[in-house]
């Protein structure tokens, strides 16, 4: 008994898929099966072929370069470009969003579909009924905002929204959504999620690819699970088959017991201290952004830092480090002691701070480099000898932090660019474990990376603070936090506004703290 | 045994693929010069066409080496050209009108040359407008002062020391009709060449880094060899080794050794890659920013210094375009417009092919309407292939050329990329960077990071 016998032919069936590039087989085999209006997850760990699959669907790697058959309701389909798929009901919303900041959300929507009249045989975009339209749309996908206001105002979760109303207004059947909630907060996660549910109702199908099981398991009616660029397995929720275990299993091929390695335990003195660091917006003068931040990191512990996006967290770290944020606007940084004032990151490294930033892309990486040189960037100094870089010296570090990070590359001399970004956060962390820094800064140090590699970078930073060094981990991912962290401090609107030892804290305690501030002398941390 | 030299053959051949970006524009400039021998019947080769090369393009060569600092760190200078004139001015005054010696002119233009730099490099490094702009004032200003110095007059009657800075020769040895003094230092340059290789070579090997196959380093070192020996044995048969000759080889050396091996060196390159990146690093990206823009005016001077001496003559439009052919030649020779990559020797090979399409050019007496003309579709030419070459094959490209007109964007499987990371065509590479680019607009956070890590 199939599934089609109950349903009736499947919105969307893809049947032995392989696509091959030069050299690498990315998908071998892979089937999946949409109905007609149902989530359906799409899970593996990065490289295990979840992008390119959903390439192949949306016509980005056009029919003849793959093999396998695509079905769309029953009937098979060749797609040469992705406005063939679009044009079968398939449209895909990609990580990076293919949005102009500069145009109005309206014509945003209606980008590359533009609603027009013919005037002087002259196609003119007709203002007044895309506004219109755009409007409608943007109700349906639940957006609060004016149309014709430019798209920059938005933040990036409404943007993914705008993103969203621009493939509905294409009639889409199945909606593709690569890794949606990876920069939302919690709330607008939540409201994307139970967007997604809405659409069920109206009778379209999402593919939803994700690394946050939590949300997979909460509205995914079936997961497939892609290994190795194979379909590993299709459970079904109907039958109890979703549970993060089993998906996990299904991933890594293994059980993962345990996915952190729990908290150091680092009882040492305290070697770092903030007090009442203050910060405003780089631009807008006299915006606060940090205001009055306390806090202390003991040696060999792992402190954590909870917040929504906005509340201060990245500013804070990036301001403690060498004042790489915003307008310094009072503070003191305190390191056994003694006073340090870095204006510069080099000072700041010079001090034995080092920072993990958020974006690896963008902040972390000379991405068209090789590994190695990312490897050493830190660290050019130690590795100079009169100025010159001894080739061969760089070469063994290089080889030393890759096996010591485990990180996946043909050798230390592959660009970066071409790593998977479990592998690319293990270079940016390989950099600064070179420099044996006091303090460890870490920005969303998992985000989009998958199990497997979420693990060795866990263990990777247990490590160097199992071996004395500080640790500040920022995370917006609050099971990591209370996985990984001795304290975990909870930050609100610039401020510290509490801090819960790992074995009192629990969720709901940290949302409680994260989301509104208690009254004014609570904030001191500690307790 | 045949089996092993076919995997030799392979071997050379997978060797040469992965490192065509180098080799590229090297067998493009061996393949022009062959052409030209040919065409010129034999002129373009004669020693004393060889040393008028080395002359003639003295000051191209000088400048291109600093342009492809400043185009590794992400920027352009289209100054450079009005900096040499106001530069060589400045000279011809110091050392016609005032009547101070090489010696004390030239530490004093090197040092304008700087401080130009250092102003444009304020602009750019410190104050974040863009380089495109504070080059584009540089280029009228400088013009203007240029004009204002000179009152709109040449001056010309450079002391003789100075002329022979540009056009005289290190004073031979001879020894049985032959002069030995190019022929010692040919033979020291290439013993300087083969042994600096082989031991970075060697030390590499024991180290296990991964090198270039044996027959392959061979074949680059005997071309090396042979150059260097063939430029000197040019030297020797014409009128011995130019002082501009030996200066541009001390500099290139200097500079591509400074670029490939140096910690500065590897800052400007991580600078130029991804500045908010290395700025996070601890490297301080706006001092080298600056600091890549005084080295700028610095070779300017320098190049204006060799120009007038050349010319014997400090003119109000000296150095017009100059700019454009040392831009031409950094990206002739492998830059990338959004920085990062390039070599010194990528450099030297692009101003080179330059150079000698129009010495070649202009002995077959082909017009100067023709020489722009071609020049440009060089310049084109070569960096359509380099783009194209790393997105993966011509083919691809042309693939992607086919859906531009409106034909189907697939095509044989297999020919989707060669990069492994399943970009596709090359039109479809450019539309997934698209998104990224716009993100420089973003509002939020991430607009908050950016500006702090700019400031």
């Amino acid at each position: 008994m199939t599934a089609a016998d109950h349903w009736g032919p499947p919105a969307l069936s893809m049947r032995g898929i392989r696509k091959t590039f030069p050299g690498v087989v990315a998908l071998d085999g892979v089937d999946l099966e949409v109905r007609p209006s149902e989530i359906h997850a799409v899970t593996g760990e990065n490289g295990a072929g979840k992008s390119t699959l959903m390439k192949v669907l949306s016509g980005v790697h056009p029919h003849g370069t793959y093999e396998g058959r695509i079905e769309v309701e029953g009937s098979e389909r060749r797609f040469s470009s992705t406005s063939d798929s679009e044009r079968a009901g398939i449209a895909i919303i990609h990580q990076e969003l293919a949005l102009v900041p500069q145009l109005s959300i309206a014509e945003n929507v209606f980008l590359g579909n533009e609603r027009a009249r013919r005037r002087f045989g002259l196609a003119v975009v007709d203002q007044e009924v895309s506004v219109a339209r755009a409007r409608d749309l943007l109700e349906r996908v639940g957006l609060d905002a004016d149309p014709s206001a430019p798209l920059g105002e938005l933040s990036v979760g409404r943007r993914q929204l705008v993103e969203i109303a621009k493939a509905i207004a294409k009639q889409v059947r199945v909606l593709i959504l690569d890794e949606p909630t990876s920069a939302l907060n919690e709330a607008e996660s939540d409201a994307l999620l139970r967007l997604l549910l809405e659409f069920k109702e109206q009778g379209i199908a999402s593919i939803l690819i994700s690394h946050k099981l939590g949300e997979v398991t909460r509205v995914a009616d079936r997961i497939t699970v892609l290994r190795d660029g194979r379909s590993i397995e299709t459970l079904d929720g109907a039958r109890g088959e979703v549970t993060e275990e089993r998906i996990i299993r299904g991933m890594v091929g293994r059980d993962l017991e345990h996915r952190y390695p729990g908290p150091p335990g680092g009882a040492g003195p305290v070697r770092f201290e903030v007090r009442d660091w203050t910060v405003d917006h780089p631009v807008q003068r006299g915006r606060r952004i940090v205001d009055g931040a306390h806090l202390e990191v003991r040696a060999g512990e792992i402190a954590g830092l909870a917040g929504l996006m906005g509340a201060g967290r990245t500013e804070l770290a990036m301001s403690l480090f060498g004042r790489s944020y915003g307008r310094y606007v009072r503070g003191t940084l305190l390191k056994d002691g003694t006073p340090l004032a870095p204006r510069h990151p080099a000072e700041a490294v010079a001090a034995g701070i080092a920072y993990v930033p958020e974006d690896r892309k963008e902040l972390g990486l000379v991405l068209d480099d090789p590994v190695r040189s990312n490897l050493t960037l830190a660290g050019l100094g130690r590795l100079g000898r009169g100025g010159v870089v001894d080739a061969a010296a760089e070469h063994a570090v290089a080889e030393d932090l890759r096996t010591r990070m485990g990180v996946r590359c043909r050798d230390n001399g592959q660009a970066v660019v071409e790593l998977s970004g479990g592998n690319q956060q293990k270079v940016v962390l390989g950099r600064w474990v070179y420099t044996r820094p006091d303090l460890l800064v870490l920005d969303e140090p998992t985000r989009g990376v998958d199990v497997g590699a979420k693990y060795e970078i866990y263990e990777a930073v247990r490590a160097m603070a199992a071996e004395g060094a500080c640790v500040l981990l920022i995370s917006s991912e609050l099971p990591e936090l209370l996985g990984m962290c001795d304290r975990v401090y909870a930050m609100c609107e610039g401020r510290i506004t509490g801090c819960l030892p790992a074995d009192e804290a629990d969720q709901e305690a940290l949302m409680t703290l994260m989301t509104g501030a208690p009254p004014a002398g609570a904030a001191e941390g500690g307790r | 045994m045949r089996a092993a030299a076919a995997g030799g053959a392979a071997s050379v051949r997978a060797a040469l693929r992965g490192n065509a970006r180098r080799y590229g524009m090297v067998i493009a400039l061996a393949a022009i010069v062959v052409l030209f021998q040919i065409l010129t019947g034999g002129l373009l080769l004669r020693p004393a066409n060889v040393s008028n090369l080395v002359l003639q393009n003295s000051y191209v060569l000088i400048l291109a080496v600093g342009m492809m600092l400043v185009i590794i760190t992400g920027h352009i200078d289209l100054s450079v050209g009005s900096v040499v004139a106001f530069t060589g001015a400045v000279s011809a005054i110091m050392l016609a009108e005032w009547g101070l010696p090489l010696l004390v002119v030239l530490p004093l233009a090197v040092l304008v040359g700087g401080l130009i730099g250092a102003w444009q490099g304020f602009w750019v490094a410190y104050v974040g407008l863009p380089a495109f702009i504070v080059t584009l004032a540089g280029m009228l200003v400088f013009r203007g002062l240029t004009l204002l110095v000179l009152g709109g007059e040449s001056v010309g009657d450079l002391p003789s020391s100075a002329r022979r800075l540009a056009t005289g020769f290190v004073p031979g040895f001879e020894a049985g009709g032959v002069d030995l003094v190019p022929l010692g230092l040919g033979a020291a340059v290439a013993a300087l060449v083969v042994v600096g290789l082989r031991t970075s070579r060697s030390r590499a090997l024991r180290h296990g880094i991964r090198v270039v196959p044996a027959p392959a380093a061979l074949a680059v070192q005997a071309l090396a060899v042979a150059a260097v020996l063939a430029l000197c044995a040019a030297f020797a048969l014409h009128s011995g080794v130019p002082w501009v000759g030996a200066l541009l080889l001390v500099l290139i050396a200097g500079y591509a050794l400074f670029m490939a091996a140096t910690v500065p060196g590897r800052r400007v390159y991580a600078t130029g890659g991804n500045p908010k990146a290395a700025e996070l690093s601890g490297v301080r990206t706006k001092r080298t920013v600056f600091w890549v823009f005084v080295n700028m005016g610095a070779l300017s001077a320098l190049a204006g210094l060799v120009f007038t001496a050349r010319l014997n003559l400090a003119a109000p439009g000296a150095g017009t375009m100059f700019e454009l052919d040392a831009i031409a030649a950094a990206f002739i020779g492998g830059a990338s417009a959004s920085g990062g990559v390039g070599t010194v020797v990528g450099a030297v090979v692009g101003a080179l092919v330059m150079g000698v399409l129009n010495n070649g050019m202009s002995i077959i007496g082909l017009g100067v309407d023709w020489q722009q003309a071609i020049k440009g579709l060089v310049l084109l030419v070569a960096v359509a292939f380099d783009v194209l070459g790393k997105k993966g094959t011509l083919a691809s490209g042309l693939e992607g050329l086919r859906g531009l007109f409106g034909g189907r964007g697939g095509g044989p499987s297999g020919t989707a990329g060669t990069d492994g990371a399943g970009e596709g065509s090359p039109l479809h590479g450019a539309a997934q960077r698209e998104p990224a680019a716009q993100e420089a607009g973003d509002g939020g956070v991430e607009q908050h990071h950016r500006q702090g890590v700019q400031q």
